[in-house]
């Protein structure tokens, strides 16, 4: 049978993330409660969570996860790692012994920074030598997959459902002040790690429940741009959409809101000169960064996430607030077990993102902000 | 004048039973098969001079004709096929070129009916495009890589100029002259009712129709015919003609005799004077020459319309097409080997060219492989026959397609394939005004709304059934694609999987 | 009144329209019966008349002031004063072709078998032209007020 990256597998599944936008950190326990509440959504075959601020010591580093499936690809990815970037620190991931998690591969992280001589060399960004580097590992380094590659962030995932991932990579003991959550319902067995989400690329990640139809119109419009979806799938893809907008090419979250799930030609029309101008064009250059078929998905970066539907709203998401924290989810039930009373509780509209960051001033702005579209 | 060796392709069937002698299908026939016999006191055919056009089986009120192929037949051999040996007979006796008209008619596999096309079960909901938005528009001409906007969102980004179609279908190049007066009345008038664009051809455009440029795409052809500064700026866009499907590397030849006053005034030439299009435009020997005439129309155009160029489907499309693009081309329109045609050398369209299918599916790619492929429009033409065909080009990784054969079959084109002789039945392609009045442009014109609309209709049930709302989302979307019965190496090349896979 | 009108520029000249007179006047009511058994199959009211490429076809005006009503001599040629629709009674009609001498358009047709003058009816009886109904290329029009 194909494995997961050779084949492309559509999937349902849960996904719930929380923030807290005074900045304060909370154990990863809270998301792990919050998604096993949706256990039914998801059949053990990939779990995962995406946490933000675990890191505070090592916050200027690149925090690389590695699976290896052996360690003559550990031995080989760690000569490239060497060669081009100054280690601060590395370890083997601690996890413990969990009987529903079987089959773990080798899984490590590494703190680093590209090497000035490397980046002077290459003549390029050290974004863009790691996005480079992450690329080529995970194409060419046959066993070694890089899942995780942000700063004071990282993604812990695997085979299996989402509360024993958790259990498994003793989610209990991070303090973060961003987490988001996976449980995934594939349609078929790849029983690869790399498979399950988030998928994180730098600090960007993504976690998804959907399945695109535009998958391939994406794909190939990403490949124009240099990017290499080794996984196929959904979520991959949507992550470097989000990866070129954000950081790319600087559009603020709002609008590559209004790309992925764009506004229909005939609201449009019906928009004042202004922005009639700015969606014709972004309409136009970005068509095929619009991500079409059911979905909702969570997009966490720096300092926030976004989580939006598609623009027809074909996959579940509810939002609720309680004082400075925000929380998504599938389904209202995983916001209400770790969240008795919120302050509110709101079904965004097919394409309308929530988007929750740590600098806005009240929660208003949230789900009352003025939404420049329909 | 000796014997003439060839016998009747067609046989007129009459059925005496239901024959009136109205003499309907002798007045509508210009190639005078019908008469009536005095002695005889009957309708009486010619075989000889049937071409299969039907416009007498369709006319007759009683249904009293039919015509089939001609029972007649050489002692059965694979190798000497029936139209080799006619072929031979008629150079044999004229001494001259075979001339065709319409698409290649030989039996080579046809890609598209090789492709399937996919749709949701379970994982993924199908729309319903009757209850749910569902999106054609789309734009043709560049795109910038991406959007600059200033701190208070304006766009700092110029949009360089589009076309904007309301589906994703155009009406290919016709010129005035290879179709009549009124064919083109149709065309342009559906076109602006349909929110699309037709295509003058390389003939000028006639200035009754003026009026319909905004949804005017003009040609340049290598023998200019009807380019002035006037034409340039009424047109929506500018089409640099380089090569044709159904002739790849052939120049084009409109006899003197059906260059009339209207036409001479069009293609601003003098009246009976043969319109000769060479084969190559003598300023384009290269692809910098290329270059310099799109900059040079841009300029004649204030770069407020955009230039595109087409050309055949040949081997090496990919490379050319790429040249293309960055010779400053707005658009790349590539014509597939069975596309139309109203005259070519027999053996040029039947042999010449590849298959358009194939040719997109390689343009696509190498534009994609050099990172180019968001910054121009590809439209892909050359025998699209129905929505399916188009759904699978769009797929493939087109932008939009022509249909040339299609309108005109909608417009009553019985696909007789005698063009070249000027006198098509159905007054489409023909000069000769008793023939032109019998294509109507009001009922013509509503013919090609319905049809398109129609197909529109249809694509956006196709797309629905993939779970997609935008046609945006299918461009190059070849996951949509599975092959049927086509080696690897095909399968390969359009970049699709096998069905089952 | 509502009357037949010609395109001319869209006539194409098959004479559909003569057929389909000939049809809805006789008393089958079927292309084929009226060719093959109508012994008294009618003659024509519409007739096309040619100047290749020029073409169009002609019937009664039904003229406001209708010289033929007025040339009439057993008042067979009537004009109807609520509908304005020109008709021949045939009941009445001798034959005496008066009406065809008198008429400006040349609309009125000698019926030889029936010796009768025959002329377009509007086809009372079915509500809309023949003609109209079965032109092929729509070059014939059935409008105007009432």
């Amino acid at each position: 049978m194909l494995k997961e990256g050779n084949i492309r597998i559509p999937s349902g599944c849960a996904i719930s993330g929380i923030i807290d936008r005074s900045g304060a950190v909370f154990s990863g326990q809270i998301i792990a409660d919050s998604i096993a509440t949706m256990h039914d959504r998801s059949n053990g075959l990939g779990g995962g969570f995406a946490a933000y601020g675990i890191y505070p010591e090592f916050k200027e580093h690149y925090a690389f996860h590695m699976f290896y499936d052996n360690t003559k690809s550990k031995q080989e990815t760690e000569e490239l790692l060497k060669a081009n970037f100054v280690i601060a620190y590395e370890d083997k991931i601690p996890t413990r012994k969990t009987e529903s998690i079987k089959n773990a591969p080798l899984i490590y992280r590494y703190f680093a920074l590209p090497k000035l001589e490397v980046l002077n060399a290459n003549e390029i960004t050290d974004e863009d030598f790691v996005v480079k580097f992450i690329f080529n590992v995970n194409k060419n380094v046959n066993g070694a997959y890089i899942f995780s590659s942000g700063k004071n962030m990282g993604v812990f995932k695997a085979v299996g459902y989402p509360e024993d991932v958790a259990e498994f990579y003793k989610l209990e003991t991070y303090n973060g002040y961003m987490w988001t959550a996976h449980g995934r319902f594939p349609t078929n067995t790849p029983g690869w790690w790399g498979g399950a989400h988030p998928f994180n690329l730098l600090n960007i990640s993504v976690v998804h429940n959907g399945e695109l139809s535009s998958y391939d119109t994406n794909r190939k419009y990403l490949e124009e741009f240099g990017y290499s979806c080794t996984l196929q799938t959904d979520t991959e893809v949507a992550a470097y959409i989000f990866d070129l907008l954000l950081r790319r090419h600087n559009l603020p979250v709002s609008l590559a809101a209004k790309v992925v799930a764009s506004p229909l030609w005939n609201q449009v029309e019906r928009m004042s000169l202004k922005e009639k101008e700015l969606y014709h064009s972004l309409k136009m250059i970005y068509s095929k960064a619009l991500l079409n078929g059911p979905f909702s998905l969570i997009v966490t970066y720096d300092n926030g996430f976004i989580a939006i539907n598609d623009r027809i709203k074909l996959r579940p998401l509810t939002a609720a607030s309680h004082g400075d924290v925000i929380y998504v989810a599938s389904e209202e039930s995983a916001i209400r077990q770790v969240c008795k009373n919120p302050d509110r509780v709101w079904i965004p509209k097919g394409g309308e993102p929530v988007i929750a960051e740590m600098d806005q001033q009240n929660v208003s702005e949230i789900f009352n902000k003025k939404e420049v579209t329909a | 004048m000796s014997l003439n060796y060839l016998t009747p392709e067609f046989k007129v069937l009459r059925d005496y039973d239901k024959c009136i002698n109205c003499k309907v299908c002798m007045r509508q026939c210009a190639n005078e098969v019908h008469s009536y016999d005095e002695d005889l006191g009957k309708m009486v055919a010619d075989d000889y001079k049937c071409v299969n056009c039907q416009r007498c089986v369709v006319m007759c009120p009683t249904h009293a004709l039919t015509i089939v192929k001609h029972p007649q037949v050489f002692r059965e051999n694979a190798n000497w096929t029936y139209d080799a040996i006619r072929d031979i007979y008629r150079q044999a006796e004229t001494g001259g070129v075979l001339l065709s008209a319409m698409g290649n008619d030989r039996p080579y596999p046809i890609y598209w009916d090789k492709m399937v096309i996919n749709a949701s079960q379970v994982t993924n909901p199908s729309i319903d495009p009757l209850r749910e938005p569902m999106e054609l528009k789309i734009f043709i001409g560049r795109k910038p890589d991406k959007i600059e906007l200033d701190e208070n969102l304006n766009v700092k980004t110029k949009m360089p100029p589009q076309l904007t179609l309301n589906y994703p279908i155009m009406f290919s190049a016709m010129s005035y002259g290879s179709i009549s007066y009124n064919a083109h009345a149709s065309l342009a008038r559906a076109a602006k009712e349909l929110g699309i664009y037709y295509n003058t051809g390389e003939g000028g455009l006639h200035k009754d129709f003026r009026k319909y440029g905004p949804n005017t795409i003009v040609q340049v052809a290598s023998g200019r015919f009807g380019v002035d500064r006037e034409y340039l700026k009424t047109a929506a866009a500018v089409e640099i003609k380089i090569g044709q499907g159904a002739k790849p590397g052939i120049g084009g030849h409109l006899p003197g005799e059906k260059v009339s006053e209207d036409i001479s005034e069009t293609r601003m030439i003098p009246v009976g004077s043969d319109a000769i299009s060479p084969a190559p435009h003598h300023d384009i020997y290269s692809i910098e020459d290329l270059s310099q005439l799109i900059y040079s129309l841009k300029e004649a155009t204030d770069y407020k319309k955009p230039v595109g160029v087409k050309i055949a489907a040949v081997n090496n499309v990919a490379a050319i097409a790429s040249g293309i693009a960055r010779a400053g081309a707005d658009y790349i329109a590539i014509d597939g080997f069975r596309g139309g045609t109203g005259a070519a050398p027999k053996r040029i369209r039947d042999n010449v060219g590849i298959p358009i299918e194939f040719a997109i599916a390689s343009v696509d790619s190498r534009l994609r492989s050099e990172g180019i492929r968001h910054t121009i429009s590809l439209i892909a033409a050359g025998s699209i026959r129905s929505s399916a065909d188009i759904v699978k080009a769009i797929a493939l990784g087109a932008d939009a397609v022509y249909i040339g054969s299609a309108a005109l079959i909608a417009l009553g084109c019985h696909m007789c394939q005698q063009c070249y002789t000027g006198k098509c039945n159905w007054g489409i392609a023909t000069q000769d005004p008793n023939l032109v009045k019998r294509l109507n442009p009001e009922i013509g014109y509503k013919r090609l709304v319905n049809l398109i609309t129609a197909w529109g209709h249809e694509i956006q049930e196709m797309l629905g059934g993939m779970g997609i709302n935008d046609i945006e989302s299918l461009k190059g979307n070849r996951l949509m694609l599975r092959g049927i019965g086509m080696t690897q190496k095909e399968l390969d090349v359009l970049g699709i999987l096998a069905a089952g896979e | 009144m509502k009357k037949v009108y010609a395109k001319e520029e869209v006539c194409v000249g098959c004479k559909l329209c003569e057929v389909y007179c000939i049809t809805s006047h006789s008393r089958y009511k079927d292309v084929l019966k009226a060719y093959k058994f109508d012994s008294n199959r009618p003659a024509p009211r519409i007739v096309v008349e040619e100047n290749r490429p020029l073409s169009f076809s002609l019937q009664c005006r039904h003229c406001d002031d209708a010289p033929c009503v007025k040339a009439c001599i057993t008042g067979a040629m009537q004009k109807d004063p609520v509908t304005g629709v020109v008709t021949c009674d045939t009941d009445k009609c001798v034959g005496c072709w008066t009406c065809v001498l008198v008429c400006g358009f040349g609309a009125i047709v000698r019926d030889t078998n029936n010796k009768i003058a025959s002329k377009c009816d509007l086809c009372a009886e079915s509500g809309e032209p023949a003609c109209v109904k079965n032109c092929p290329n729509e070059a014939l029009v059935y409008e105007g007020g009432i």
